[in-house]
């Protein structure tokens, strides 16, 4: 249980751990429409080196990298396969009863599934750098001025604090909720999926009336210490720009030049 | 047949670079009926080694016997599971039923017992442990008061008659009356039921008082395991060891400071009485 964690934030202190959150997340947000428009497999080149370099420069061991890839395992070898099986242009390769493998379902097999392992090595590296906090408060920052149009940036970044705060403790606590109703007898692993869900309600019960007695303690707690909401709040840390957001920004410039100029010219 | 416990290790989140040894090649017996304190700084691994009486916990290395089912087996682990009641901290925190009854005898019909002899058996647990069935029978969990509830989830795990009864700090965050209460009812179910009991606390003086056997546990590693007299007797390796003493050997320490001849040994109220009874007979000057 307790192995689930959010955000897999790697502690550190590099240049990139040092960026500004809302470079982070706006390269980030950018790099994933970049990904979108690589149209040719061997220009994947250069964002695998934008990408290298970033880890290089945050000093993440690649293992967290890979791990970061686990969870979309089974979607990654899914997707192969159906493109692998489904593309049918080209020359046939490989034919097998009603199997048959063609030369562009190869290419599009490989294709997707690189595409695929970018998005999420990129986006988990941002993660991996920026803790949920200073990520929330980028997006704070980064939806403020939209505010003007009564969108509640202040409330929504307050309540992804609170959230992610508290997704520890929660877990914390069905861990033990669970450990308990197993010392009772209570099984949570063998029946069938009607079974398994009505056995997590000796869980769910006793978690959700100790998520509502946090959440009234906190709201206590807040309102006693004057908690007015977001108006004529000043922060503790302010989120300024510094000259390495502005060569990150031109190290992303050139990534991207370089894909546009490549795609124009050879593809 | 007892618990054995043989060469315990056991490590949390091993294979990260967070991995941290909590227990180091424990070995320890507890024997049918008997009660065993088990004390030490918070972080020494109490609650980590009780949960391995139950196979809530899997051993690292080392193995942990009960009455001969080997909690690592995973068909072994439901029988073995069975004899030892498991009471957390704060187990009031996992009442969910509609009625206190139905909360108590949750374990039983886990057990598979017929829906008419569980609810027989709640009100016996219930009984047991002075939560009045008629009066109890049909309440919210969610309306008891504190030291109800905390019975109530008591009686929810003695209803599955466990012949080891372990308890993990029991008595937290009660005041001095609650706690007897509790410490009675504890005393109360060894003596009906015969179960042997497993108790963590960080209450001294409930230890010496109650304890036949007490184990010290530090950094993971058992420090020392002998009768209540032998550790508590030893004032000095308690307070060596970082850990709190009975407030009478506080006293006797206190008093020989001041050179009161007092035996060296003391630490329970009667011992005290005894001690100094003697000593004024004899016209000593205190
Ligand atoms: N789920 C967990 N994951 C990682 N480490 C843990 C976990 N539970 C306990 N630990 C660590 O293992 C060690 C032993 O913890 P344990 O809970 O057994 O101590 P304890 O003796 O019961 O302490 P206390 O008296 O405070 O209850 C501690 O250092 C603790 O930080
Ligand atoms: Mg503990």
């Amino acid at each position: 249980m307790r192995d689930i964690t959010l955000g897999q934030y790697f502690p550190g202190n590099s240049p990139i751990h040092r960026l500004d959150p809302r470079t982070k997340l706006l390269g980030m947000l950018a790099y994933i429409i970049v990904i979108f428009f690589v149209k040719k497999i061997t220009v994947f080149l250069l964002p695998a080196l934008f990408v290298a370099m970033v880890t290089y420069l945050a000093r993440v061991p690649l293992s967290y990298l890979v791990r970061s890839l686990k969870p979309i395992r089974f979607l990654l070898v899914f997707m192969f396969f159906i493109n692998l099986f489904m593309v049918k242009t080209g020359d046939l390769i490989w034919e097998w009863r009603f199997i048959q493998i063609t030369e562009g379902g190869v290419y599009q097999a490989v294709y997707i599934t690189l595409r695929l392992v970018l998005l999420l090595a990129g986006t988990s590296l941002m993660t991996l750098t920026t803790t949920p906090i200073a990520l929330t408060d980028a997006l704070e920052k980064l939806l403020t001025p939209f505010g003007k149009l009564g969108f509640p940036a202040h409330e929504l970044a307050m309540m992804m604090t609170i959230a992610l705060r508290f997704i520890p403790t929660l877990i914390e606590e069905a861990d033990k909720i669970m450990k308990a109703q197993m010392a009772r007898g209570a099984d949570f692993e063998s029946g069938n999926i009607f079974r398994r869900a009505k056995s997590m309600i000796p869980v769910l019960v006793p978690l959700f009336i100790s998520a509502f007695r946090r959440a009234d303690e906190l709201a206590m707690a807040m309102e006693s210490r004057c908690y007015h909401g977001g108006k004529g709040r000043t922060r503790m840390h302010v989120l300024r720009f510094a000259p390495r957001d502005a060569a990150a920004a031109a190290a992303f410039a050139a990534m991207t030049g370089m894909i546009v100029l490549v795609q124009a010219l050879w593809v | 047949m007892p618990i054995v416990v043989e060469k315990l290790n056991h490590a949390y989140m091993e294979g990260s670079t967070l991995a941290h040894d909590a227990l180091k090649d424990v070995t320890l017996t507890i024997g049918d009926g008997e009660f065993l304190g088990l004390i030490g700084h918070t972080g020494s691994g109490k609650s980590t080694f009780v949960q391995h009486l139950n196979g809530l916990l899997q051993p690292t290395s080392g193995s942990v016997t009960v009455d001969g089912f080997d909690m690592a087996d995973k068909k072994q682990r439901v029988q073995g599971r069975r004899l030892v009641g498991m009471v957390f901290q704060y187990p009031e925190y996992q009442l969910f039923e509609e009625t206190v009854a139905k909360d108590v005898a949750f374990g039983v019909k886990n057990m598979g017992v017929p829906e008419a002899e569980a609810m027989a058996r709640a009100d016996e647990a219930m009984a047991l442990v002075g939560l009045a069935p008629e009066r109890f029978r049909d309440k919210s969990p969610f309306e008891l008061s504190g030291g109800e509830k905390r019975r109530a989830a008591l009686a929810g795990i003695i209803v599955m008659r466990p012949k080891y009864l372990v308890l993990d700090e029991p008595m937290a965050g009660l005041d001095p009356l609650g706690r007897r209460d509790i410490l009675d009812t504890i005393d109360h179910l060894r003596a009906t039921l015969g179960c042997a009991v497993v108790m963590v606390s960080h209450s001294m003086d409930d230890m010496a008082d109650r304890a036949e056997r007490v184990a010290v546990l530090s950094a993971g590693t058992l420090l020392r395991v002998g009768s209540t007299a032998e550790i508590f007797g030893d004032a000095k390796f308690l307070l060596e060891n970082g850990l709190d003493v009975p407030q009478v050997s506080r006293l006797a320490l206190a008093l020989r400071a001041r050179g009161v001849a007092l035996p060296e040994t003391i630490y329970a109220m009667d011992e005290m009485e005894l001690a100094l009874c003697n000593l004024l007979g004899k016209g000593a000057e205190i």
